[in-house]
C-alpha cells in the first residue's frame, strides 16, 4: 500500500512537472515578447527593411498578407501597410499624381492612358520604425515606445487612444483600431521576427521588393544593399531617423 | 471617396480630433484671459477693473473645472487617463501638461479664491445654519478666525500668489499652443509662434468673456454697469487684440512671403474649406470689425450707451473670432494630408461622444457651475473689505 502510495505521488509529481515544463515550453514558442521567447535577445538585433522600387509590380500581396496576418481590418479603411502608384511628370515632381485605391489591398489598374512622357511606379509604405520616433516622443504615457531591437511598437493594454501620436506621425502610419479603441500600426510582424522569421509582408511579396533587415547582423545582405545602390529614405527633412530604406526613391514621393 | 479630393495617406481618411479638441483650448484660453485681468487689479492695483476682480477668479475656476472634460470624452480608453499622472512620459508635451493644469487649479486658482473669499467664508459659516451650515465650515477648513492679522497674512499670501499665478497663467495657455506647435509633421501647426499666440488670443478671449458676463450680472442684478470699469477693461482688451492680431498676421504673412513646400496645400485650404471659418469669421467679422469697434470707442468721445452697445458687439464677436481660431487651428490642421497632395473634410456629428450635442453641454456647463459658485460665493458687495484689509503700497 506504502509502495503504491509512492509509484502513486512520484507519478503525479512527474506529470506535473512535466505538463508544466511543456506549459512553459509552449507559452514560448507562441509568444511575441523577447522576454517570453528565451532564443530571442533583443539587444543583438536592429530591426529595419529595405525596400526596391524598381521591382515592386503593385500586386498588393503585402497588404492583403499583413491584413491577415496581423487582423488589421478591412472597414474602415486603415492600413499596417499600403502601396501607392505614383504618374510623374518628370519636368514637374513638384504635381505627381498618386493612387493608393483600398491602399492597393486588390492591386492597381493598368493606367488608362499610357503616356510614354509619364514615369510611373509604386511605393509600398508602412511604419519607418524610426530611431528618433516623433509618436514616441509625445505619447502621454508611454504606450508607445522604441524596442531594444529597434521596433516602435504599442502597448494596446496602456493606450488611452488619444491620437496625439498620429498627428505627430509624418509619414500617415498610424490610425485608431475600432475594435480597441487604441492606437495600431505596423510592428514589424514582431511575433514573427522574435521567432526567427520574416515579416508576412516580405515573406509573400513575390519580386523580393520588400527584406526585413537586421543592421546588427554583420552577414545581413542589407549592408551590400545600403552600400551598392542609392538609397533613400521618407521625408528625410523630417530627420525621424528612419530605417526603412528605399532603393530608386523618385523625388516627387511625399 | 466622398469628401476626398486629391491625394491623402490611406489612414488619414478619419479626422482625429473633432469639435471637442476645439473647445479645449477655447476654454483653457478663457480660463487664463480670465485670470489675467482678475490679476491686474490684484498685483497692479488697476482700480477701475475691481468690480471684476471675484467675477473673474470665479470664472477661471468654472472653465477650469470643465476643461479637461471634453478631452476625458475624446479618449479611446479614458478609465486609463489617470496613468498621464502616475506613469507619466516626461518627454510629451500632453503629458506635462497635466501638471501644468493640476499646479493651476489647485496652488493658484483654489487657494487664491479660498484665501481671498475666507473672511466671507466664515461669516457665511456662522450666520448659517444646519447642512449649509456645514458647508461652509468645510469650505472654511473648520478655521474661523479672521482676526486683521489672520486677513492680512491671507492678503500677502494671495498677493504672492497672484505674482506666481501670471506667469503660471502664461504657462497654462502657452503651453497648450506648444502641444501644436511642437509637431513638426504638421506645418499648419508646427511654428514657435503657436504659444504666444495661443497665449494673446487667450487673454483677448478671456478679457472679452468677463466684460461680457459683467454686463450680464449687472443686468440680472438690476444694478448700474459701472462705466470706469468697462471703459478700461474695453481698453484692455483693445490692446491685447492689436497684440494678437500683428501676431497673426506675421504668422501668416511669414506663410505666404516663405511659400515653403507646405504653402500650396494649406493656401488652397485656406482659399476653399476654411474660406468661411478663417478668412470670415476669424479675420473679418472676428478680428477686424471688433477692433474697428473698440478703436471708435478709443478715438471718437460717444455717449454711454453707445459705448455699452458697442462693447457688447465686440465683446461677442471676439469670443466668436477666437472661437473659429482654435476651429481653424485644430480642425484646419486635419484637413491636408500630410502628402500636400489632398484634402479631407470633417463631418461634424450631433448626438455622439464627440458631436455638437456634447461640445453644446460642455460650453453650458461652465456657466453653470459659475451660477452655483456665484450662489456660493457672491463676488459683489466686499469692496469695503478690501479697502479695509489690503495694504496700499
Amino acid at each position: 500500500m506504502d509502495q503504491d502510495r509512492r509509484t502513486f505521488l512520484g507519478q503525479t509529481g512527474r506529470l506535473l512537472v512535466l505538463t508544466a515544463s511543456a506549459g512553459v515550453a509552449w507559452e514560448h514558442v507562441l509568444a511575441g515578447r523577447p522576454e517570453e521567447a528565451p532564443n530571442y535577445r533583443a539587444t543583438d538585433h536592429w530591426w529595419a527593411m529595405s525596400i526596391d522600387i524598381e521591382t515592386c509590380i503593385g500586386c498588393g500581396n503585402c497588404v492583403r498578407a499583413c491584413k491577415t496576418e496581423n487582423d488589421v481590418p478591412r472597414e474602415p479603411q486603415t492600413f499596417r501597410t499600403w502601396v501607392e502608384r505614383y504618374t510623374v511628370d518628370p519636368a514637374d515632381l513638384e504635381h505627381p499624381k498618386v493612387e493608393s485605391p483600398d491602399g492597393g489591398y486588390g492591386g492597381f489598374h493598368e493606367l488608362e492612358v499610357r503616356n510614354p512622357d509619364l514615369k510611373s511606379f509604386f511605393v509600398p509604405k508602412l511604419c519607418n520604425h524610426c530611431a528618433h520616433s516623433p509618436c514616441v516622443q509625445v505619447c502621454p504615457v508611454g504606450a508607445t515606445f522604441e524596442s531594444q531591437d529597434g521596433v516602435v511598437l504599442v502597448d494596446r493594454e496602456y493606450c488611452l487612444g488619444c491620437s496625439y501620436c498620429i498627428q505627430a506621425c509624418p509619414y500617415g502610419c498610424r490610425f485608431i483600431d475600432p475594435r480597441t479603441h487604441t492606437v495600431d500600426k505596423c510592428n514589424f510582424c514582431y511575433h514573427r521576427i522574435t521567432r526567427g522569421l520574416t515579416t508576412a509582408c516580405c515573406e509573400t511579396c513575390p519580386t523580393g521588393t520588400r527584406v526585413l533587415a537586421d543592421l546588427k547582423d554583420p552577414k545581413d545582405p542589407i549592408h551590400a544593399f545600403l552600400r551598392d545602390h542609392k538609397v533613400q529614405v521618407l521625408k528625410p527633412q523630417m530627420a525621424t531617423g528612419s530605417k526603412v530604406f528605399y532603393n530608386g526613391l523618385d523625388g516627387s514621393v511625399r | 471617396m466622398p469628401g476626398v479630393e486629391g491625394f491623402i495617406y490611406p489612414n488619414e481618411l478619419e479626422l482625429q480630433w473633432s469639435v471637442l479638441i476645439v473647445l479645449y483650448p477655447f476654454i483653457t484660453g478663457l480660463v487664463a484671459g480670465a485670470f489675467i485681468l482678475a490679476s491686474l487689479e490684484r498685483v497692479f492695483n488697476v482700480e477701475a477693473v475691481k468690480p471684476t476682480y471675484r467675477l473673474a477668479l470665479l470664472t477661471a475656476l468654472a472653465f477650469l473645472l470643465v476643461a479637461p472634460l471634453p478631452l476625458q470624452l475624446h479618449l479611446g480608453h479614458p478609465e486609463r487617463s489617470l496613468e498621464m499622472y502616475l506613469t507619466p512620459h516626461t518627454q510629451s508635451a500632453m503629458a506635462m501638461f497635466g501638471f501644468v493644469y493640476l499646479w493651476y487649479l489647485m496652488v493658484v486658482l483654489v487657494l487664491e479664491i479660498w484665501l481671498d473669499y475666507r473672511r466671507d467664508i466664515v461669516l457665511r459659516w456662522r450666520a448659517s445654519s444646519g447642512l449649509v451650515k456645514h458647508l461652509y465650515g468645510a469650505m472654511a477648513l473648520w478655521s474661523d478666525d479672521i482676526s486683521d492679522a489672520a486677513l492680512s497674512l491671507d492678503d500677502r499670501i494671495g498677493r504672492a500668489l497672484t505674482v506666481i499665478g501670471i506667469p503660471s497663467a502664461f504657462l497654462l495657455h502657452g503651453y497648450v499652443g506648444f502641444i501644436f506647435g511642437s509637431i513638426k509633421a504638421n506645418p499648419w501647426w508646427s511654428t514657435p509662434l503657436m504659444p504666444i499666440v495661443f497665449l494673446f488670443s487667450a487673454i483677448v478671449s478671456g478679457i472679452a468673456c468677463i466684460l461680457l458676463l459683467y454686463f450680464v450680472t449687472c443686468w440680472f442684478r438690476r444694478v448700474a454697469v459701472d462705466m470706469a470699469c468697462v471703459d478700461t477693461i474695453a481698453k484692455y482688451l483693445y490692446y491685447a487684440f492689436i497684440v494678437d492680431f500683428s501676431l497673426e498676421m506675421l504668422d501668416l504673412i511669414h506663410r505666404l512671403y516663405e511659400a515653403d513646400e507646405s504653402f500650396r496645400a494649406l493656401d488652397f485650404m485656406v482659399k476653399t474649406r476654411l474660406f468661411t471659418s478663417q478668412i470670415v469669421l476669424q479675420i473679418i467679422v472676428g478680428t477686424l470689425v471688433p477692433l474697428g469697434l473698440l478703436a471708435a470707442t478709443q478715438l471718437v468721445a460717444l455717449r454711454e450707451q453707445t459705448r455699452r452697445v458697442l462693447y457688447v458687439i465686440a465683446g461677442s464677436l471676439t469670443l466668436i473670432g477666437i472661437f473659429a481660431m482654435r476651429w481653424n487651428v485644430v480642425i484646419g490642421g486635419q484637413l491636408f494630408s500630410k502628402s500636400f497632395l489632398g484634402y479631407t473634410s470633417y463631418k461634424m456629428q450631433f448626438a455622439t461622444r464627440e458631436g455638437l450635442l456634447p461640445a453644446i453641454v460642455l460650453m453650458i456647463l461652465p456657466f453653470v457651475i459659475l451660477w452655483v459658485l456665484i450662489r456660493l460665493l457672491p463676488p459683489w458687495g466686499h469692496d469695503d473689505r478690501a479697502s479695509r484689509t489690503r495694504p496700499r503700497p
